[in-house]
């Protein structure tokens, strides 16, 4: 019978934590924004059907880098965990915080005990009433969670993308100004010129400018075009 | 291990938010509840909607009574509500499980649209109500009947569409007019004369306000319109645009235009 080697649990974490890490290294780049009208979230993404960027309750979006099937099997579980949630309280008590934490706890879970790790990380965005009281959480492969301010850039080129959205980056911007930032800024990564981009956004007034409740509305086609072109 | 990992992501891979419930938190299903044989005494039951089609869309009106036996139990309640933004839904029968079950198919279509990514077609959305009505017939059989009526707009047939159901899930196509409860079928008999083809919005508004009245007029369980309390019944309208309410205003000015209409002819309504 053979004797397995002793691997150091440091060296256990530290391959996994490598692993992941060249996992989401390899997907291209996300930006999730604050503005004056809300939430903007950017991806570069060429499919048009398999989406990065998601709403998952009245106020609250979800985006992702990495492997599609497994932030898309998260992604359905926020969903199921909010609308449980919704439905067995109330509307208002489902929160960001609480999603996240959720996804903090499942991402820990799978990072010590699976065979691999998830090879995604996670923002989850939920709009308030200005920006001071947007909540943006990163979530990263091994369950840790950072509540940021203003912007989260995720991905392979996160840093120099992350560079020029700050740079950029004003508490007054438009939608129109800050999906255009956020499109400049996720140019820097490419040298082709096309670039496919995903966008969505979380509407800091839908309830009073569009009478419904859920904040979050894609932005495609025509009106993404129309958008970018807007000279500022 | 794999084996199971995959049946387990296989069994909960579903887009039903009801079947999610039913795995995961089967407490939480309105169809769950354990009570006494026969407990319709115990609760407030809702009484009359009417449903209109016309040219463009449907309206949905519901009268603001609640009976308990002879009893009124509520002038306030509502008993018409937006389902998803393009359909709407009432509800006649017990009051508390009524609610219940609007809550949960507003939520069943919204986490179809967030799963999916898509909406579901209108014959979709009126069969997942008839399937939870179904589930519903062990309380009904106890005397706690909830009878729906579902009516949206079909975006992909542009037109508008009634559907009516039976305690045991049946789920029929309804042409130009229904109504369910207690006064419908006073509110039938009124539409039978007022509808016609090619209503306006306006008027089919109108007319679902007077067929209520009628019903009113002759079930004790249904209540007409308050001016007393400026209390007037809940319309939605339904068309592409989306669902809207009828305001307060509107409402008012319908009921007492149907006052003064019926003072002059000076007849026995």
């Amino acid at each position: 019978m053979t004797q397995p080697f002793y691997v150091s649990p440091e060296q256990v974490m530290k391959d996994r934590a490598d692993f992941a890490r060249k996992g989401i290294a390899r997907g291209r780049s996300v930006v999730v924004l604050s503005c004056r009208e809300g939430i903007a979230l950017v991806a570069e993404n060429p499919s048009p059907s398999l989406h990065k960027i998601g709403e998952i309750y009245d106020k609250i979006a979800f985006a992702a880098v990495g492997k599609y099937n497994e932030f898309e099997s998260l992604r359905q579980a926020g969903v199921r965990y909010a609308d449980v949630r919704g439905y067995s309280y109330d509307r208002v008590d489902v929160t960001g915080r609480g999603l996240a934490s959720v996804y903090a706890q499942s991402l820990g879970a799978v990072f010590t005990a699976e065979q691999k790790p998830f090879e995604v990380e996670l923002t989850v965005a939920e709009v308030g009433h200005d920006v001071g009281s947007d909540h943006l959480f990163r979530l990263t492969f091994d369950g840790s969670i950072a509540d940021e301010r203003r912007f989260v850039v995720m991905g392979g080129a996160a840093e120099r993308v992350a560079e020029s959205v700050i740079a950029g980056w004003s508490a007054e911007a438009s939608f129109t100004e800050a999906i255009q930032l956020a499109a400049k800024a996720l140019r820097e990564d490419r040298t082709e010129t096309p670039l496919s981009l995903e966008v969505g956004v979380l509407d800091r007034h839908s309830e009073t400018e569009r009478g419904v409740r859920r904040a979050f509305r894609r932005i495609a086609g025509e009106e993404l075009d129309e958008l970018l072109a807007v000279p500022i | 291990m794999n084996d199971f990992l995959a049946e387990r992501v296989a069994a909960q891979s579903t887009s039903s938010f009801t079947e999610h419930l039913a795995s995961a938190r089967p407490d939480l299903l309105p169809s769950n509840r354990l009570l006494p044989t026969d407990a319709s005494h115990l609760a407030p039951h809702g009484t009359t909607v009417v449903a209109i089609a016309f040219a463009g869309g449907v309206v949905m009106a519901g009268d603001r009574r609640a009976t308990m036996g002879s009893m009124i139990a509520s002038r306030h309640i509502e008993k018409v509500f937006p389902a998803d933004r393009y359909s709407v839904l009432g509800i006649a029968g017990t009051a508390g499980l009524a609610i219940d079950i609007v809550r949960l198919f507003q939520v069943e279509l919204e986490h179809y649209e967030k799963i999916e990514g898509t909406r579901l077609s209108l014959e979709g959305k009126a069969t997942r109500l008839g399937a939870m009505i179904r589930a519903n017939l062990g309380l009904a059989l106890q005397g706690l009947a909830v009878v729906p009526l579902f009516a949206g707009f079909d975006l992909e047939q542009g037109v508008g569409r009634l559907f009516s159901y039976d305690v045991t899930g049946g789920r029929y196509e309804e042409p130009e007019h229904h109504s369910v409860g207690s006064g419908s079928v006073f509110a039938r008999g009124a539409l039978k004369k007022l509808w016609r083809p090619g209503l306006s919005e306006e008027d089919a508004v109108r007319i679902a306000v007077e067929s209520l009245f009628d019903a009113a007029d002759d079930d004790s369980a249904t209540g007409g319109p308050d001016p007393l309390r400026q209390l007037w019944p809940v319309v939605y309208t339904v068309t592409r645009a989306g669902h809207r309410r009828a305001s307060e205003h509107e409402l008012s000015q319908i009921a007492g235009d149907i006052f003064e209409q019926r003072s002059i002819a000076g007849r026995e309504a």
